[in-house]
Parts: C-alpha cells; structure tokens; sequence
C-alpha cells in the first residue's frame, strides 16, 4: 500500500508535482501514466525518500520510506537502470546492496537466476546492454522479496522478449497479492497489463480509476455508415436521438446510437446500407487526448497529424 | 527464465538494517572496484619503487653534493624516505577519497544505496569508517615499510633508525596523514559531488593555496599559513620541530583533523538535506 497526501514538488516557480493524492493497493497492478515530463519520476523519487517533497506526504505500509526498519524487504524499486557503478560486476553490486539489509549471499544467487542474469554475473556491469540493465534493477528490486514493488518505465529499451517477460513478472508480482506500481509514457503498454491507473498531466491528477473505466469515459463509440442516401439517413438518426455528421461522399459517422440500432433503423426505412462499421477510439488517442493541454512540450506539428503519432 | 514467481526462500526478518550492514556494504563497493586496486598499486609503487629509486640515485650522486647539501640531508634523515613519497602519495589519496562518495553521483549508484538504506548518516558513516580504515592499515603498512626499505639504501651516507627522536612518530604519523587526508578530500566529494570539481579544489588546496598563504605579509600571513590544513597536517612528518614552527607535530596534526571533523559535519549536513 503507498499513499500520497497532497504530494507536491516544486522546483524554482515551477511545480513538478501539484497535490497528488492517491492510494496504490495491493493485489493489482497500477499503472502511473503520464506525457514526459508530467512528474512520474519525481513522484517516484518522492515515495523513496530520494527527494524530499515541498509539502505533503506520501508513505507506504504506513510509514514515510525513510523510516523503515530494513526498506528492501518492504519495497523493491527499479527506477532507472544506470543506478548502478559501471566498474563493478552484476554479483557484486546485487552483494553490497544484500549485506545492508543483512539478506543471505545465495539470495543474490536467486535473483540473479530468476532474471537469467547468472551467465554474466560476474562481469563489469558497464559492458550491459539496456536490456540486461533493466533485468539487474529488477533483480535488485527483487532482492528483499518485497511486498511493493515501484517500476519507473520499465520497458525502456526491452526487446519484445523482454517486454513480454516484464509484463508477465508484474503480473505474476500483482497476482501474489504484492502492491506494483508502474510508470510509463505510453498507453498501449498499460493496456494489457495495469488493473487499475493513475494518469497524471503536468503534476496534477487526471484520472484515477480502473483501466475499463477509463476506456468506458474516454472512448467515445462512432459508427461510419455509408449509404446511396446519406441526406435520408441522417435524418432517421437524428429522429431517433443519435448525432451524424458527413465525413465525405456518401459517408456519415454516427455517434449517440449502437450500431444495431442504425442497422434496424435503415432496414425498417428501406435506405441501403454499403457499409456499417463502429469505430472505436483507441486508448492512446483516448490518452493523447486527455493530455494534451498538460504536455509539456509539442512538437511543431498540425494537430491532424497527432492521430498518427499513437 | 521460465520462473516468474519470486520463490520466498528468506529468513525472517530479524531486527534493523543498521550500520552492520552499511559497513559491510560499503567494505564491498569499495573492494570492488578496480580504481581501489589501481589506487593501492600506484601509492606502494611511490612509496617503495619510487623511493627507492630516488634514495639509490642521491647515494650514487652523493660524492658530488655541496656540503651544504649534505649537512640538510643528514639533518632531515626522513625527507627522502618519507617527506617524498607522502607527498606523492597524497595525491592518489586525494583522488580516492573523493571518488568514494562522488562516483555514487556520478554513476547514479547513489539512488541504489539509498533504496537500500536510506538512513543516510548510516551511509556517509559507513563510507567514512571503512575508507578511513583502509587508509589507516596501507598507510601506516606502506609507511613502515617505506622507512625499513629506505634506510637500508641511504644508511651509508645518511644513518637513521626508529630509535632516533621523533623519527617513529613521524613514521607512524605518515600513515596518519594519509588517512586525515583520505576523508579529508571524501568530505569535499561529499560536498561538491562532482569527482572533477572536488578533486580540482583537494589539490588546489594541497598543491597551490597552502603555498600561497606562505606569501601573505608577515605575522598574520605566518599564522594563516601554519593553520593552513596540510600545512598543519605535514609537521606530523617532521622528526623536529623547527624553530619558527608555530605548531608542534601534534597540534598540527589536530589542527588538519579539525579542518576534517568540521568538513564532514558540513558534508553530513548537506548529505541528509539535499536531494539525491
């Protein structure tokens, strides 16, 4: 369990995180969304006791991170995978990390094995590839088999392999009944594997519910009709409480009504149909939507070309 | 990879993480890392290899000294077998102590150690006891041996022994020296976290600043440049005190470790306020 209070950072005049108030619970993933540069990071660095927050608080199991009797068995972190002295080897820095919270040296064995790092353990650990960082900072994060685990983009710079590994360990993290609470910039990647989600902007709370909720509120359903007699059928619509809008010869979308419900509509008025197909916002445009006036910063493009960049 | 599940296989929890373990970790990080085991190499290189090179070459070359030159050899039987070599020396302690703490910044180890144990007086406690150990052990090891294997090589020209006044403090005073100095420059890594900066201010210290001080005008010049760290801290190699030395070996010595005590505290100060 983490819980924030008005969690708020500020940097100069300018506020990385804006009275963030919210619970993170066990036995589910709960994925921390946001536009870079929203203040995942230093929300993050602010539940660990890395930076101190400006006003308010934020614990977990209860108590501010700085206070707890032996931090790794109560919360593992993966915050970025450089956190690590480049000239000492895998074993070693897992070691020193194991002796301060007095945990057994085979322990490091084991979470070198369970991220398959054992093959290279004892090499320098400046040699990795990104993908072997990220696995050394979950083996660390693993160390003291924690009961909350924080992972700050963990995907970064995993092949597909890894990405799907790391959703399945959430998950299977989640599912022992632990609290994980993972950052990422990109919808898609929530998608699959967060139960509930937390979508922050600029340092402020967007959204706090579940992930079907989220798709519920924020994927508005259209339907593209296309018909002989667009002008007939837009009135039948309108007629029966639904919205249509041209888009193009012959070609309306309908929102408002179901699909079904045009289907009968047509077939009891006798207007042809060629083409009847619900379209369904995906959840990055849902995502890009509810963020964009809180992105930090744009990229010189016209706004029609920000549905390509999901 | 075919496990996910963690496979809970530890003991339970027993008491606190505290400085046991921070000691134990940091003995680790510090043995290591191979800029530890190079640091180590190049101080015996200079205390054993270079000296005696240096003592060989003088006793080779002595028939052609002025008298004069020989008379402040003989006078400061210490300078080639200890004086020298600490001054090398220092450099590469110098370096060391502050890459203990700054190389955690600039690697980004800090935010690993501080996960770990974010007590962090623990910490800096921690780092501050096993490297002032460390330079303890090799310095007085280095010191001693130094002596033995120098006065080997100069004994036919310029006799000393352990016997002689003053000359077994100065020896283990060496090893003294080097370890105030070792936390010395840890405390500047501490405060700058920056290993360029801090090691550009350690040696612009030692090498430039507390010479300077030695041109300031007369009586107060004198004084600041005698309470000048390493100033202060290096009469501790002197077999005698000379006679406008304001301080004794000693005082000196406890002047230096004060400039230490007083940059550590402002280091722990700053090390438990700021963000990592």
């Amino acid at each position: 369990m983490i819980e924030a209070v008005g969690l708020t950072k500020r940097y100069g005049d300018r506020l990385a995180v804006d009275h963030l108030t919210f619970t993170v619970k066990p036995g589910q993933v709960t994925g921390f969304l946001g536009p870079n540069g929203a203040g995942k990071s230093t929300t993050m660095r602010m539940i660990l006791g890395l930076d101190a927050p400006s006003s308010g608080t934020v614990t977990v199991n209860g108590r501010p991170f700085v206070e707890l009797d032996n931090p790794l068995r109560e919360v593992g972190a993966l915050l970025d995978a450089k956190a690590i002295h480049g000239g000492r080897s895998a074993y070693h820095h897992l070691l020193a990390l194991a002796q301060s919270n007095n945990l057994p040296r085979r322990r490091v064995d084991q979470v070198l094995e369970l991220v398959g790092l054992t093959e290279v353990a004892r090499k320098r650990a400046k040699g990795f590839s990104l993908g072997m960082g990220q696995r050394l900072g979950i083996a660390a994060a693993l160390l003291g088999d924690p009961k909350i685990l924080i992972f700050d983009e963990p995907v970064n710079g995993l092949d597909p392999e890894g990405i799907l590994w790391i959703r399945n360990l959430m998950k299977a993290l989640a599912a022992e009944g632990r609290t994980v609470f993972v950052s990422s910039h990109l919808m898609s990647e929530m998608e699959n594997t967060a139960d509930h989600l937390l979508v922050i902007g600029r340092g402020r709370m967007i959204a706090d519910c579940t992930v079907q909720e989220f798709i519920d509120a924020n994927s508005e359903l259209a339907v593209r009709v296309r018909t002989p007699e667009p002008t007939r059928l837009a009135e039948l619509v309108t007629g029966a409480g639904g919205r249509a809008v041209p888009d193009g010869e012959g070609t309306l979308l309908v929102t408002e009504l179901a699909t079904d419900r045009i289907g009968d509509l047509a077939f009891d008025n006798g207007v042809r149909l060629h083409e009847l197909s619900p379209l369904q916002a995906s959840l990055e445009q849902a995502f890009m939507e509810l963020t964009r006036d809180s992105v930090e910063y744009h990229a010189a493009v016209p706004a029609a070309g920000q549905e390509d960049r999901a | 990879m075919t496990t996910l599940t963690v496979p809970a296989t530890l003991p339970p929890v027993q008491g606190k993480a505290g400085i046991g373990g921070a000691l134990r970790a940091e003995w680790t990080k510090i043995r290591t890392v191979r800029s530890t085991l190079w640091s180590l190499v190049a101080m015996a290189g200079i205390s054993i290899g270079l000296m005696s090179l240096i003592a060989w070459a003088t006793m080779h070359r002595w028939a052609r000294f002025e008298p004069r030159e020989k008379a402040n050899l003989t006078q400061h039987p210490l300078e080639i077998v200890l004086a020298r070599p600490v001054f090398v020396c220092q450099l590469v302690v110098a370096v060391l102590g502050v890459m203990v703490i700054s190389a955690e910044y600039t690697t980004g180890m800090i935010r690993s150690t501080l996960q770990a144990q974010p007590r962090r007086l623990t910490i800096l406690a921690a780092k501050i006891a096993v490297f002032a150990v460390l330079m303890l052990v090799v310095g007085e090891l280095l010191s001693f041996a130094a002596f033995f294997v120098g006065k080997q090589i100069i004994a036919g020209h310029i006799p000393v022994s352990l016997g002689d006044a003053g000359v077994t403090r100065s020896v283990i005073g060496a090893g003294l020296y080097l370890a105030v100095l070792g936390l010395f420059s840890l405390a500047f890594g501490a405060i700058l976290r920056h290993t360029a900066g801090a090691i550009t201010t350690v040696l612009g210290l030692i090498l430039i600043v507390s010479n300077l001080t030695g041109l300031l005008p007369d009586s107060w010049g004198h004084h600041i440049n005698a309470w000048m760290p390493t100033n202060a801290g290096l009469l501790i190699l002197q077999p005698h005190q000379a006679p406008d030395d304001l301080l004794s070996p000693w005082q000196g010595l406890a002047v230096f470790s004060g400039w230490t005590v007083l940059l550590l505290a402002v280091a722990a100060v700053l090390f438990k306020k700021r963000d990592a």
